[in-house]
């Protein structure tokens, strides 16, 4: 258990997907413009990144790899099968939360689409790939790194509502103040990098 | 495979290169760049970009798939769906990426240990599904293969600049060449004369924020020189 907690933590605040390693960093700039949608956006991201990893888990380990379903090393195939998992996915939640929570639905609205093509999706799946997770550790990444993710886009959301109030110099307005508060926020993120994970073991 | 053969030779015919086909290569270098305009495909670009050797392979990599997705999505598009088009592009997207990935690893092993997940992050580089949506949907293939060969070189230049300051400031080196720096680690081969000498390494430009910081400074200068592109609200 110590060791789920311990990967939660760090996959959403040491290894930020949007701050340390700048994953999803289209919609992370193109969608905070304000609180209320960077909120909307980051459940849903949470939503999915929480599924898709556990469930790419399980088609790795169970059909792509050598001991799988047939029985030969398939791994060429993971890029194909884990977009095409992610798409389909969202498909499929976007109609689950049609059905059972209208209100939730609308307030997410567009967002679950675009998360298709969220980097930090594919991302956290290459990564769960590469660190060699086994299930239960992949559904406490999968959840952490939403978590931080979401963390992030609220966070700049919210200093780039309070900037509109600030004298920017006019090339730098919007844009290049956005890189350059995301640049900032990285930076602060590196100082949770000292933190010793053991120490919530 | 007839069918593509024969579309191949039908377009034959339309292999111009005119004003309006060089525009379609230049316009993606500054006034639509896919980085520092559209910020599209801003991922990538932040972290391979500590050294030079990795900005460069990439940039390569990324205008493969751009310029032959666009070519397949715009021969194609007269057959795919409007429902599943998103799914039959992702494929499209991941068979290219696939290729590139495997023949990385068979060329240069290294560099792909170095580049790792982010070769296969191209396929959600946003700028390879943008211009799928914005330009190969509704363009002949050749010009949709100019577009597609713009947009990456626009991606690799921002890239090849971001990278060279960051390795230049951070490492005092270019392509691993030292340039400025002490040419020994614990300067004690005092006797080499090397160009600014007493510089040591800025560790912050290898840290992925200084990318954000680098990606301002040239959106900032590219803003001045070109007004249009300023943000008015």
């Amino acid at each position: 258990m110590g060791d789920l907690i311990n990967i939660f933590i760090k996959s959403a605040f040491i290894e930020n997907l949007a701050l340390s390693y700048f994953l999803g960093m289209c919609s992370f700039l193109a969608v905070s413009k304000s609180v209320k949608t960077a909120i909307g956006l980051g459940i849903a991201v949470i939503f999915v990144n929480g599924l898709t990893i556990p469930m790419n888990w399980l088609i790795d380990h169970y059909l792509l790899g050598e001991g799988g379903l047939f029985g030969m090393d398939l791994t060429f195939l993971r890029f194909i099968i884990f977009i095409s998992t992610i798409a389909a996915l969202v498909q499929l939640v976007e109609m689950i939360v049609e059905k059972v929570s209208p209100s939730l639905y609308n307030s997410l609205g567009i967002f679950l689409p675009l998360i298709t093509v969220n980097c930090a999706i594919l991302g956290a799946s290459l990564f769960m790939i590469a660190k060699e997770y086994n299930f239960s550790q992949s559904v406490s990444f999968g959840l952490g790194g939403g978590v931080g993710w979401a963390l992030a886009i609220i966070a700049i959301a919210a200093i780039r509502e309070k900037m509109q109030y600030s004298h920017v110099p006019a090339p730098l307005r919007g844009l290049g103040m956005a890189f350059l508060l995301t640049g900032l926020m990285g930076m602060a993120f590196m100082g949770l990098m000292g933190i010793d994970p053991a120490a919530f073991k | 495979m007839a069918e593509v053969k024969d579309i191949k030779i039908k377009e034959e015919s339309a292999f111009s290169f005119g004003k309006v086909e060089k525009k379609l290569i230049s316009d993606p270098l500054n006034d639509n760049n896919p980085i520092t305009v559209q910020v599209l495909g801003v991922c990538s670009a932040l972290a391979v970009t500590t050294l030079l050797s990795k900005a460069i392979v990439m940039g390569i990599a990324v205008t493969f798939v751009t310029a032959f997705s666009n070519l397949f999505t715009s021969m194609l598009r007269n057959y795919i769906p409007k429902q599943i088009r998103m799914i039959v592009q992702l494929v499209i997207i991941a068979f290219l990426v696939t290729v590139v990935e495997l023949a990385l690893k068979a060329v240069n092993y290294p560099i792909w240990k170095e580049l790792s997940v982010f070769i296969g992050l191209i396929i959600t580089n946003c700028i390879v599904m943008g211009r799928l949506e914005a330009f190969a949907m509704a363009n002949k293939p050749w010009k949709s293969f100019l577009d597609g060969i713009g947009n990456g070189l626009g991606y690799a230049i921002i890239l090849i600049i971001i990278a060279a300051i960051r390795e230049l400031f951070g490492k005092g080196s270019l392509l691993d060449f030292k340039i400025i720096g002490p040419t020994s680690e614990y300067m004690l081969n005092t006797t080499d004369i090397s160009l600014l000498s007493w510089y040591t390494g800025n560790n912050l430009m290898i840290l992925s924020p200084a990318a954000m910081f680098v990606v301002a400074i040239i959106i900032w200068v590219q803003r001045h020189y070109n007004k249009k592109l300023v943000d008015i609200s």
